[in-house]
């Protein structure tokens, strides 16, 4: 019941915009070269984007600007109805502990937690995603364990070995339980898969959907590996929507 | 706050180089607070080595001079006072008591004093504690003398041995008084001041044994034995200096003014605590080094943890990323770094103070029985304190930097793990 609850809010919002960008331009330092100018960029909400570009060409900076740790110089950047050009970094803080979940490309756990509390990290900043987690469960580490039993991780005794100690396919997958602590509106995965083997990433992806559907979340995928595209809803090819160059910019 | 629980975990794992860190810093504190105990301890010890006397009276020299000589016996006076001065002195409406001293002979090293027995039941030190026997008592007779508790237990005397003086302060084989040897009759407990160190004999003695000896030798042909010579008249000729205590304080100044002013010969008179504190400024020099040079090794402590600090953020970018991306604030980063800073401070004194303490527990009985000097196990003073609130602020202070480094670093590093 709950469940359905929750995607009721979700969907509340089916067809609105997840992510809506407008004008936007972006660069490092007031020098630098622009490395972002976007027209306009929308993601529907429950949407599983697949982006895709050439290294350099600012995919990651991209993601840095929809977490809201950088704003644009100029345009309109809205994410989950607000608007993340106008608010304070200390808002903006906020706003990622509440709504984004993010992984990494590879080491994306804390080496002297164990992996219960790398997951259930973000309920330490937001009590938004706590209480997200405690309406599923009945504690944080019972929402951790039902997450990383999902996901498989629970057999054995890995629960018990430093999160160091496992294999990178393994961190990643404790990696996913922890952005989906809390069901977050909007997970960002910058390049999860470029450490793992052709199986186990498409295994991982699939496993990442089947979250993302349950908690209803809008998922930004950013990977080199053309053969993932296919299981996405939809694919942003970077170069086409935006005009910048920047310079480092070389075919894969 | 979960963000310190974090610094925590984080330290845990880092506990070889945090430990060395927290060592260093509580080794550096241990010996900041030892000092300063040391420091207040030696300037008490000090300044309680006589008490009671209100006036030390000799041949007109420097305060510290006669101080040096009559009460650490060290050095020699450059001239005596007459006796007949002495009892002058004594008879001054406003004297309550006297105790002469009679100094130039040794034993063994040891200085050797000439003076009554009124010195056993007027003599002060710290704070008006008396003179008192762990065996026998006074003398009561000519060749009889009583040990400090350091003379008796370096030369392992016990009572009723006996025992030669010296001519002078070395103590030379053909300059003995072996003619008149001495009965030990009463040994001193420990009192942590000269006394410890003093052979004490009567006025006349010191006359006896030199009745038969003329400028520092004895006199060739002339033998006069130690029956002989209690036939003499012993009354000594001079003294070296004299101990007086006053009826009333308030007559200090005006009997210090007369023997100041004593026609009959050149006198001095001095108040033991002005002169005590004025050899205090000339050795409390090294007084004064002393803290800052423990205050040093504490900032190397801090240093030591600075560079701890710094080279540990390298490595924990990736660490401030992860935290960054579930929603931890730039200032969560420099309380992450600062709580550490925090927490080896803190355990630092923490653990520097109880080593200390420790230490102290463990020297206690044996500086107790060695030194008579008792070690209070007190809590920290005041003032130690305030040295203690100085460390930690700076602790904090130097925490600042590593901690805002991080705060910098997250903020331009962002989301990006770059290592
Ligand atoms: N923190 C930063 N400060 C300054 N310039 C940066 C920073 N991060 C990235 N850049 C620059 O911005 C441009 C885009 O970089 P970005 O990391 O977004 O590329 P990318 O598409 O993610 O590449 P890759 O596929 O290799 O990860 C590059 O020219 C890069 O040098
Ligand atoms: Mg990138």
């Amino acid at each position: 019941m709950k469940e359905k609850h929750e995607r009721g809010s979700h969907s509340s919002r089916a067809g609105e915009n997840v992510v809506a960008i407008r004008d936007l331009s972006f660069r490092w330092q007031p020098q630098a070269p622009i490395v972002l100018n976007i027209d306009r960029l929308g993601i529907d909400n429950g949407e599983r984007v697949f982006i895709e570009g050439p290294s350099g060409s600012g995919k990651s900076t991209l993601l840095s600007l929809l977490a809201g740790v950088s704003v644009p110089q100029k345009g309109e950047l809205r994410v989950l109805d607000r608007r993340l050009d106008q608010l304070s970094s200390v808002q903006r803080d906020y706003f990622r502990a509440h709504h984004i979940g993010y992984i990494f490309q590879m080491f994306n756990l804390i080496p002297y937690l164990t992996m219960v509390d790398n997951v259930t990290l973000p309920c330490q900043f937001s009590k938004i995603r706590r209480d997200n987690a405690l309406r599923r469960s009945n504690t944080l580490d019972a929402e951790a364990m039902r997450l990383l039993d999902h996901l498989d991780m629970t057999r054995g005794d890995m629960l018990h070995r430093p999160v160091t100690a496992l294999s990178v396919g393994q961190q990643q997958r404790v990696a996913a339980a922890r952005v989906l602590m809390g069901a977050p509106e909007l997970l960002i995965a910058d390049e999860p898969t470029s450490s793992l083997d052709a199986d186990l990433r498409e295994a991982f992806v699939r496993l990442l959907f089947q979250e993302c559907e349950q908690a209803g979340s809008t998922l930004v995928f950013v990977s080199h590996d053309a053969s993932l595209e296919k299981l996405f809803d939809r694919t942003i090819r970077l170069a086409e929507v935006n005009a910048a160059r920047p310079e480092s910019t070389q075919e894969h | 706050m979960p963000i310190l629980r974090l610094a925590w975990m984080s330290l845990l794992n880092r506990r070889l180089t945090g430990g060395l860190t927290l060592v260093s810093i509580a080794l550096s504190v241990m010996l900041l607070i030892g000092v300063e105990r040391l420091r207040v301890d030696a300037r008490e010890s000090f300044a309680n080595t006589i008490s009671g006397t209100d006036l030390i009276v000799g041949a007109r020299s420097g305060g510290v001079q006669l101080l040096l000589y009559s009460v650490f016996r060290i050095g020699n006076a450059t001239n005596n006072m007459s006796w007949k001065s002495y009892l002058d002195i004594a008879s001054m409406p406003s004297v309550a008591w006297t105790i002469p001293l009679s100094l130039g002979d040794s034993h063994r090293g040891y200085r050797v004093l000439g003076t009554n027995p009124d010195y056993f039941t007027h003599y002060r030190f710290s704070r008006d504690r008396g003179l008192t026997f762990t065996q026998g008592q006074a003398f009561d007779d000519l060749f009889q003398t009583v040990l400090g508790a350091e003379v008796a237990e370096a030369l392992g005397y016990q009572l009723d041995d006996a025992i030669v003086i010296a001519h002078g302060a070395n103590d030379v084989g053909y300059a003995r008084h072996e003619d008149k040897p001495f009965q030990v009759v009463g040994i001193m407990e420990h009192t942590g001041t000269p006394v410890d160190r003093t052979v004490h004999v009567s006025l006349e003695a010191i006359e006896a044994i030199h009745i038969d000896w003329q400028s520092g030798a004895p006199i060739p042909g002339l033998s006069i034995s130690a029956e002989r010579a209690r036939k003499f008249d012993l009354t000594p000729q001079a003294i070296t200096a004299a101990l007086i205590g006053l009826k009333s304080r308030i007559a200090t100044f005006k009997v210090q003014r007369a023997v100041n002013g004593y026609t009959e010969e050149p006198l001095s008179a001095i108040l033991p605590g002005v002169a005590l504190s004025e050899l205090w400024g000339i050795i409390g020099i090294a007084e004064n080094a002393l803290p800052i040079v423990s205050a040093f090794v504490v900032l190397f402590g801090l240093l030591g943890m600075l560079i701890a600090l710094l080279t540990s953020l390298n490595e924990r970018r990736r660490e401030m990323a992860i935290l960054r991306s579930v929603g931890a604030r730039p200032s969560h980063i420099f309380t992450l770094v600062m709580g550490e800073a925090a927490a080896l401070t803190l355990a630092g004194i923490g653990l520097g103070l109880t080593l200390l303490y420790g230490l102290l527990l463990l020297a206690q009985p044996i500086v107790e029985s060695r030194y008579g000097i008792h070690i209070a196990l007190s809590g920290p003073t005041r003032h130690e304190g305030l040295l203690l609130g100085i460390v930690l602020l700076t602790g904090l202070v130097v925490g600042m930097l590593p901690s805002y480094r991080a705060y910098k670093q997250s903020l331009a590093d962002g989301l990006s793990i770059r290592v």
